[in-house]
């Protein structure tokens, strides 16, 4: 089996520490991820809300690109971002159920000389940790056990639906038991599912920081040292409005706010900046009894 | 015109089934087909065959045209394959020299293109008319019927249909699962619309069923196997070790105060978890027999097999015995009427509704005995901190209506929260918020109670429940429990902070319907309820003779129509005794004495013992009354010496031969 990474726009950029930190706990846990060559737009966003047959296409493509790259073997398509996987599932899902769509991308596909069989398994890197690493693996490789850490963790909204089947839509627990396994406590809260604001901070922007400071605030509530995110969007529009979210509540908003695999890596012993910590705005919160334990390896 | 007698004189009919089959088939073109096929005397196409006007155009063919053979191309031969025949009867043909070519549910309903339906119509019915030209004139048998009845399921269907055929004079078993009769509706403290007390109008029935001459009340007790037929059923029924004699125990409840347990530990099933109870107990005070059990899985004997057994010594009748087996027992029965209720949605099953997260989410059964006078809380409704709540909020369709959980409406929900409202209004005085998607009161003075709902003040949210959370925004919201939802009539979602939470649960087949309906040979929907064998005329027979289903194991229901079930099952199994005799289908087995070497193979081979050999003449010989017509033995024999009525090799090879001849 093999397991093929796709980055998406994000992990290149204002994600980079989601990639940092993500390909950094898959080599230590001596899990090759591999990217995916000459990868293109998912066509999440954007597209999607424009033209839904351009966004099918564009996933499509990078779809067909993974199966090509398998060469008759069964490949794994990691997508960490969630828009990312939100639409290449869909794709998947919509090829195969409704005729036109699968038609009208194949026939795309075919013009540049491209065929997508739908071999292609799509997965998030918590179902990869969860379901093929296996939790003892990852017990195995904590050396700095995050003790006394208590973390909220939220997977937002696209991540476990509408399309995903690895965890319970309404009460995900993959991220919760993996950073358990990593010795931190993780809290039970009803926000691990809402929306962050999404698009909305860019566009209606009270709308959308409102949601951001609902989830922010319950986790204030629930005293925990951070959020861990599982996508890029989420990370930033959690942690980059603090400040105007503490103004138009009236509220004093400061939380941490990290990449699960961060997280993760922080308690496998990985260095700060392997992990991508200092693009952080807000430093992850920590128990004084883990300051100082985090040394380079 | 003459006819030799290898080439019968056929009629056939095409049914339109109204547009049914009109639709999809062409019935002048199918009819014209049937015209010229060979030995058809009289084709023609009507309106509705099985009607009045349909089955006297047969009986006016036979009699006018001498036909000696018909066909009628309609339905399934489940629905009308009897009416046929009895047609043919009148008119004075045999019966069995009908045969019925399935154009509706194998052609019309399923083939999507109208020439391939018309094509395979007249391909069906070229099959039945070459096999009907074989058919032999065919007698039925009559066996006598028993007089007693087995009630399968102690809950009101069960105890209603129990006192209905004990009252005509018939013998009841009464076999329940559980240590008491009761079911569900026992657990009740009101019933709607009237609100009349559950216990006043039920337990007088209880007991009246533990009293009755004619009825032998097995509780805790199981059907094992169902052998026999309509009229003659052998049932072997399994009683559980309760490890107390039932006949000694008069429930005193020495042997309770005794056990070794001083205090109540383990939930207590009736009480649905909400009260506490020792591993001897009585489910509760009406418990019909009042008779104790002890639980195998909690008392300390008979789990470590270490115990002072303070209760055998409490006990001065002697009545417990830690020893006892279980006990099979076999009864004969004409009837069957399966009664085995329903199961309660489990709301763990919808994480956001937050049922085992949050202590004050309750599911509606456990309200009903919270307030029920004799339940946990002595008809109180408290919080878990034993506070009375301000504010409580019902939601509707938890499990019902929802692709993710069951499709289905629940039929009872809107009903019974509309009553919950109610009583927990009278009982705590709190404000209550009923949130629904449609109210659904079609019933004798339904409507009307939600009315009287509406007058009480209780607050009526139209809107589908999103989530329930502890995530307070507001300073009210603080040390409440949250209720999200759109409010579909104003158009915004909102957020109600309450102190209590009721999940109004849905109806759900029992887990066990797929082993149950193979045991009593029914259908069962996808689902899990119980086939009727018709939705509208025959809403309590089974496609199996001599079993009958009443009450919700058919579908949601609530009490007036679950009674009214079990009456009609128990009228139609009296209907049954009263005739005093089945007819049985002759599709038998025989055995040709000439060809028959006496080699036994079909002894061992046949599955219900119908087959004997007769020694003297040294050849085998079928027992008309016990043989099935399954055909394991025709199939066996090496000599092809055995035949099957109905199913004779010529017909099936002439029906074959239709079939292949037009394709």
């Amino acid at each position: 089996m093999r397991f093929l990474y796709y980055p998406g726009c994000s992990l290149k950029s204002s994600g980079r520490a989601y990639e940092e930190s993500l390909l950094a706990v898959f080599a230590r846990l001596q899990f090759p991820l591999e990217e995916l060559p000459e990868w293109n737009c998912c066509g999440a966003t954007a597209y999607m809300g424009i033209d839904e047959k351009k966004a099918f296409v564009l996933a499509a493509r990078n779809l067909a690109l993974a199966e090509q790259h398998g060469d008759g073997q069964p490949v794994h398509l990691v997508a960490p971002c969630a828009a990312c996987y939100l639409v290449l599932l869909k794709t998947q899902k919509y090829m195969v159920e409704y005729k036109p769509i699968g038609r009208a991308i194949s026939d795309a596909l075919k013009s540049v000389g491209l065929k997508y069989r739908g071999q292609v398994k799509i997965r998030h890197p918590l179902d990869v940790l969860i379901k093929e690493v296996g939790l003892e693996r990852i017990r195995a490789a904590v050396s700095r056990p995050l003790e006394g850490m208590k973390i909220a963790c939220y997977y937002g909204c696209q991540v476990v639906r509408p399309f995903a089947e690895f965890d319970d839509p309404h009460d995900p627990m993959s991220m919760d038991d993996l950073l358990r396994a990593c010795g931190a406590e993780t809290v039970d809260w009803p926000c691990k599912v809402r929306c962050c604001g999404a698009m909305l901070t860019g566009t209606v922007e009270e709308v959308g920081q409102r949601r951001s400071y609902m989830i922010l605030h319950e986790a204030m509530r629930r005293g925990v040292d951070a959020v861990a995110t599982a996508c890029p969007l989420c990370q930033f529009n959690l942690e980059c409005f603090q400040g105007p979210m503490s103004r138009r509540y009236r509220d004093q908003v400061e939380m941490s706010v990290a990449y699960f695999t961060q997280i993760v890596g922080k308690a496998m012993g990985l260095d700060e900046r392997t992990l991508g910590m200092h693009r952080l705005f807000i430093p992850l919160r920590q128990p004084p009894a883990l300051l100082g334990t985090s040394h380079d390896c | 015109m003459s006819q030799s007698p290898a080439c019968p004189r056929i009629g056939v009919y095409v049914c339109h089934c109204g547009m049914n089959i009109a639709k999809q088939v062409a019935v002048e073109a199918v009819t014209e087909f049937a015209a010229r096929l060979p030995g058809v005397a009289v084709a023609r196409h009507y309106k509705f065959m099985c009607s009045d006007p349909g089955q006297e155009l047969i009986q006016q063919d036979i009699k006018e045209s001498g036909l000696e053979r018909v066909v009628v191309a309609s339905c399934s031969p489940l629905l009308h394959e009897a009416t046929f025949r009895k047609a043919c009867a009148a008119g004075g043909l045999n019966p069995f020299c009908f045969q019925m070519a399935n154009i509706r549910e194998q052609v019309a309903w399923v083939t999507a293109d109208k020439g391939r339906a018309t094509s395979k119509a007249k391909a069906l019915i070229a099959a039945a008319v070459e096999r009907v030209s074989r058919a032999q004139p065919l007698e039925r048998k009559r066996l006598a019927v028993g007089d007693k009845v087995v009630i399968v399921g102690g809950g009101i269907a069960g105890i209603h249909a129990a006192l209905t055929i004990a009252d005509a004079g018939k013998k009841v078993y009464l076999v329940e699962r559980e240590p008491t009769i009761g079911g569900h509706m026992a657990k009740f403290d009101k019933t709607f619309p009237t609100l009349d007390c559950a216990a006043c109008i039920l337990t007088p029935k209880m007991s009246s069923v533990k009293n009755h001459p004619n009825i032998e009340l097995m509780s805790y007790s199981e059907v094992e196997k169902v052998e026999g037929f309509a009229g003659n059923f052998k049932i072997t029924i399994q009683k559980k070790p309760r490890y107390v004699h039932e006949e000694l125990c008069v429930g005193c409840g020495e042997c309770v105060d005794a056990c070794v347990f001083p205090k109540a530990k383990f939930p207590s099933e009736f009480d649905e978890g909400l009260a506490l109870r020792k591993p001897v107990y009585m489910p509760f005070p009406q418990a019909t027999p009042a008779v104790v059990v002890i639980d195998p899985n909690t008392c300390l004997q008979l789990t470590k097999g270490k115990c002072k057994q303070k209760c055998v010594e409490a006990c001065q009748r002697g009545a417990i015995d830690l020893k006892q087996e279980p006990e099979q027992v076999e009864v004969e029965a004409a009837a069957v009427i399966v009664a085995t209720g329903f199961k309660t949605f489990d709301p763990r099953g919808l994480p956001q509704y937050g049922y085992g997260r949050y202590g004050n989410v309750y599911t509606s059964l456990e309200v009903e005995r919270m307030v029920n006078a004799s339940g946990p809380t002595g008809g109180e409704v408290v919080l878990k901190d034993g506070a009375k709540p301000r504010s409580v909020a019902i939601i509707h369709c938890v499990g019902s209506r929802d692709k993710k959980t069951h499709p289905w409406c629940s039929r009872v929900c809107c009903m019974y929260s509309l009553k919950l409202a109610h009583l927990v209004k009278e009982r705590s005085g709190a404000d209550v918020f009923s949130f629904y998607i449609d109210m659904r009161t079609p019933g004798k003075g339904y409507e009307e109670f939600y009315d009287r709902l509406l007058e009480e003040g209780v607050h009526f949210i139209r809107g589908r429940v999103s989530h329930i959370t502890d995530w307070a925004m507001t300073k009210a919201e603080e040390g409440k429990l949250v209720v999200s939802a759109e409010d579909s009539l104003i158009g915004v979602t909102r957020r109600i902070p309450v102190d209590m939470v009721i999940l109004s649960v849905g109806l759900e087949p029992q887990p066990d319907a797929q082993e149950v309906r193979k045991k009593f040979n029914i259908s069962c929907s996808q689902e899990g309820w119980f086939l009727e064998r018709h939705p509208k005329l025959a809403p309590v027979a089974t496609f199996t003779d001599g079993v009958w289903i009443a009450g919700a194991c058919q579908g949601p229901k609530d009490i007036p129509d679950t009674v009214a079930q079990a009456g009609a099952a128990a009228s139609e199994a009296l209907a049954l005794i009263d005739k005093g005799y089945v007819e049985i289908e002759p599709n038998t087995a025989e055995v040709d004495p000439e060809a028959c070497s006496g080699c036994k193979t079909c002894l061992g081979m046949c599955p219900y013992h119908a087959i004997r050999r007769d020694e003297e003449k040294g050849v085998a010989v079928v027992n008309e009354a016990l043989c099935k017509g399954c055909g394991t033995c025709v199939a066996a024999c090496p000599s092809g010496a055995i035949s099957q009525h109905m199913f004779t090799d010529d017909e099936i090879y002439q029906e074959l031969e239709g079939i292949l001849s037009y394709v």
